[in-house]
């Protein structure tokens, strides 16, 4: 397939084929109000990879992200998880069904300590014990670890940043939904950040990660998107999008 | 000018203005009839003097974001501004003594000027005013250039000695009900403190705060690094000596006191529930009063022989687990309609509802079961105990310990945890698997059950219920007392109580002013300590946290941490 019929044709090509995905959206419709901010996206996530969602600012891709973990519910449109219809759960049952969310901003409680927002992070699976998982979140993030007890709320963007994934992968995702996680965040420790986005999704995790930052974002995924004011416009594996013309005019910043 | 000037020639200038409005309001006449020292100075003449110390304190204090003043500095700002507001009551007093403006300002009489002009005349008096008004400003910048702890020990000393002037009539009463005539004699006298008593109260208190503010820490210390089980048994002992004065307390304070710590308990059960509102849940709840009413008059209606439906009347005991039912239809009413709510919006709702309780109860539809505006009389004892206050001080003290207990545990579980995430970030803790719903109406459910249960023991206490008793000023309290003693804690509830309730309905003879008092002490404790008296630790760091951590926050934000660098983000 050349870059010109990728471009025109949003393509369901690279999608596994091998049963049902993890997760897929199917014509999501999601209104604030009068304004119609998804006008029908549908995408799929397969067990194991790392999709990214890429568009500029109020492309819609955090509003997705919201419309998957129930923080928003969609007005009309599906969220299968595992081919059952999810979408008009409560956000607090999805989460236990395996779809964690790191919102958009560091949304960490920041009265709290790291520690205790680490237990918050688990507070879906009721009576189990979390200490190893905290320690898995501690290995991911040494910096967590000595600020233990720090409250969350005076630390750095960056460690806020940590914290608000290590939350989310205290509650034992099958899928985890990170939205801009690089965002505010110096080069060095973006590209750290990256880095322990690959690792989560070697130890088995799958992530669909929202990015302003399309190189990055394209860099670290196997498949990717593209949304613009609410629908997707492109589908394609990270590389070929990589190399697309239209994607590196309007997202990689080159003439 | 220089800045600092007019910084103190505009304080004494508010100085002179909060005097003679005090003056005029009447309070000065009023706290005249008591004294501070026996025959040597009066409340009345206190008050002013108190004002000048405050306005000599904010005169002499660091201007913000600067370094301390200068000693002299200091001195001569808070000097100037006491002087000021001196000059300002000494005008005042030469006006009220030379023109009659009685007939519009009632309190404007002779008599406060001799009272203003220390009974030495106009020219004597105004002398002794500005010089006096100059001294007590500067002795109020004083505090600023004294160590931190003795500045501390000093002004909390002066403030409790004054309490214990004004205490006079029921700390003696006290110490006579115990025999201790001896010490009451060598305290008070006629009506205040004695000369000895005044030092040896303002030493001890002053002792007391400089030690716990200098060796507290220490002694904390000392008490964490106990072995667990020492501490274990050094906790329970503390208890136990706690609950066995709790047990012996009506008979030490007497009848009287009683009355009026039976009172403070309620206040208590009140507080502890709006606090798991509040406080935990983060929900502004401006209505809290309903659950007050439907828990006085779910028991009133169940066992008054007055009310005027079922006639087989219950014990009173027997009504309680149909007010805990009660507690929680109304506590889902409440809270069922306001949980998509959040903030503003809650609180005048929540107000709203509060409102709209008392009238349904006073209302004509409502009159067959509620009695109207005439209320519910003959509401029986709670057998075994009476309505004597010295009696039913126990059945009210078990529940607040028992809603002491429960709210204690609840804050430290997971249902504690859900509350705090909630009143952190409604939207993140749904995210993170809090049934935000579930958590509110728990919330509502419990606050509500703490609410009627002192309801019912309001309505047994006095044996009656009138509609007009649930009126907002119920939980205006209950909120006002739960901010002051600190919001969170348990402690802080109980010390909010009697400070907020207690002292005003032992100094009945100034109620007058008791809203003024009210108001004034809730504006200074907001600015000067935003946590409470007893805040709850987390809540504290919070609140001081913010203060210093401003600067090097948006430092950490901008600056690549790594590089250390400034950073231009993607
Ligand atoms: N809470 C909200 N209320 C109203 N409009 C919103 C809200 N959040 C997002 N929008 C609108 O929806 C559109 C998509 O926003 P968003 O999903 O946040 O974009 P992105 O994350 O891609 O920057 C934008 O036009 C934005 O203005
Ligand atoms: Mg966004």
């Amino acid at each position: 397939m050349t870059q010109a019929e990728t471009a025109t044709a949003p393509a369901t090509v690279n999608e596994p084929t091998n049963g049902t995905p993890l997760l897929e959206l199917r014509d999501l419709h999601v209104y604030y109000g009068n304004i119609e901010a998804l006008k029908g996206v549908s995408m799929t996530v397969g067990e194991g990879e790392i999709v990214t969602l890429i568009g500029s600012n109020g492309a819609g891709k955090s509003t997705t992200l919201r419309a998957i973990s129930g923080t928003h519910k969609p007005r009309s449109g599906a969220v299968m998880l595992e081919g059952r219809d999810i979408h008009h759960l409560p956000a607090h049952e999805i989460v236990s069904l395996g779809i964690a969310h790191s919102p958009e901003g560091r949304k960490v409680f920041s009265r709290m300590t790291v520690y205790e927002n680490l237990q918050m992070g688990a507070f879906s699976r009721k009576g189990e014990k979390i200490e190893p998982d905290v320690a898995r979140v501690f290995d991911l993030f040494p910096r967590l670890k000595e600020r233990r007890t720090q409250k969350a709320g005076t630390m750095s963007g960056g460690e806020q940043q940590m914290l608000a994934m290590g939350r989310a992968l205290m509650a034992h995702p099958k899928i985890l939904l990170l939205d801009e996680p690089s965002m505010g965040l110096s080069p060095i420790l973006t590209e750290q950040i990256f880095n322990i986005i690959r690792e989560i999704n070697g130890q088995g995790t799958t992530v669909l990660l929202v990015e302003q930052n399309a190189l990055m974002a394209l860099n670290a995924a196997h498949r990717g998107y593209v949304i613009q004011t609410g629908k997707i416009l492109l589908a394609d594996t990270a590389k070929n999008l990589a190399a697309n013309e239209q994607v590196r005019q309007a997202y990689l910043g080159e003439i | 000018m220089s800045p600092m000037v007019r910084r103190a020639l505009t304080l004494g200038l508010f100085g002179g203005i909060a005097g003679i409005h005090v003056s005029l309001v009447g309070i000065v006449n009023t706290f005249q009839t008591r004294d501070l020292i026996a025959d040597i100075v009066t409340i009345g003449s206190v008050i002013p003097m108190l004002i000048a110390i405050m306005v000599g304190w904010l005169a002499g204090r660091a201007p913000r974001h600067a370094a301390e003043l200068a000693a002299p500095t200091a001195l001569g700002a808070g000097a100037v501004a006491g002087a000021v507001t001196g000059t300002i009551l000494a005008l005042l007093a030469i006006l009220v003594d030379s023109v009659s403006l009685t007939w519009i300002l009632v309190n404007a009489r002779p008599q406060l000027a001799t009272i203003l002009q220390f009974e030495q005349g106009p020219v004597v008096g105004s002398v002794l005013l500005i010089a006096g008004g100059a001294a007590l400003g500067a002795a109020g910048a004083v505090l600023h250039i004294l160590p931190g702890a003795i500045a501390r020990s000093i002004a909390m000393a002066g403030i409790i000695t004054i309490i214990v002037a004004l205490m006079e009539p029921f700390i003696g009463a006290v110490l006579r009900n115990v025999e201790l005539r001896a010490i009451e004699g060598f305290l008070y006298d006629s009506g205040g403190l004695t000369l000895p008593g005044f030092i040896l109260v303002f030493a001890l208190i002053g002792a007391g705060v400089y030690g716990w503010a200098t060796r507290g820490d220490r002694a904390r210390a000392r008490v964490e690094a106990m072995p667990p089980d020492r501490r274990r048994a050094a906790k329970i002992a503390v208890y136990l000596a706690t609950i066995g004065i709790l047990l012996i307390l009506p008979q030490i304070v007497g009848q009287r006191l009683s009355e009026v710590i039976g009172t403070v308990g309620i206040y208590v059960l009140l507080g502890l529930g709006l606090n798991i509102v509040v406080g935990f849940a983060g929900l502004l709840d401006l209505g809290y009063v309903a659950f007050f009413a439907v828990g006085a008059y779910t028991t009133a209606i169940l066992t008054s022989p007055a009310s005027p439906v079922f006639t087989p009347e219950l014990p009173f005991w027997g009504a309680l687990p149909f007010v805990i039912l009660a507690a929680a239809l109304i506590g889902l009413a409440v809270g069922a309609p306001v949980l998509r709510l959040r903030g503003d919006y809650l609180a005048i709702v929540t107000l709203g509802f509060g409102e709209i309780a008392r009238e349904i109860f006073k209302s004509a539809w409502a009159q067959p079961v509620t009695g109207g505006a005439q209320g519910i009389l003959s509401i029986p004892e709670p057998i075994p105990f009476s309505r004597d206050p010295q009696s039913i001080y126990y059945p009210i003290l078990f529940f607040c310990i028992l809603a002491a207990i429960a709210a204690t545990t609840l804050a430290s579980s997971r249902v504690g945890r859900a509350w705090n995430a909630m009143r952190e970030d409604e939207s993140v803790a749904e995210a993170t698997g809090v049934n935000t719903i579930k958590y509110k109406l728990l919330a509502f459910g419990l606050g509500a059950a703490f609410g009627c249960l002192g309801g019912a023991f309001f309505g047994a206490k006095i044996g009656v219920v009138f509609p007009d008793s649930f009126n907002i000023l119920v939980s205006i309290n209950a909120l006002a007392l739960i901010i002051l003693g600190g919001m969170g804690n348990i402690a802080g509830v109980v010390l909010g109580a009697f400070v907020l309730v207690g002292l005003p309905e032992l100094l009945r003879e100034f109620a007058e002013y008791r809203l003024l008092i009210y108001g004034v002490v809730l504006v200074v404790m907001m600015l000067l300590r935003p946590e409470g008296l007893l805040p709850s630790r987390s809540r504290r760091a919070e609140l001081h946290e913010v203060k210093d951590e401003d600067d090097d926050d948006m430092y950490a934000d901008e600056v690549g941490e790594e590089t250390g660098r400034p950073v231009v983000t993607a």
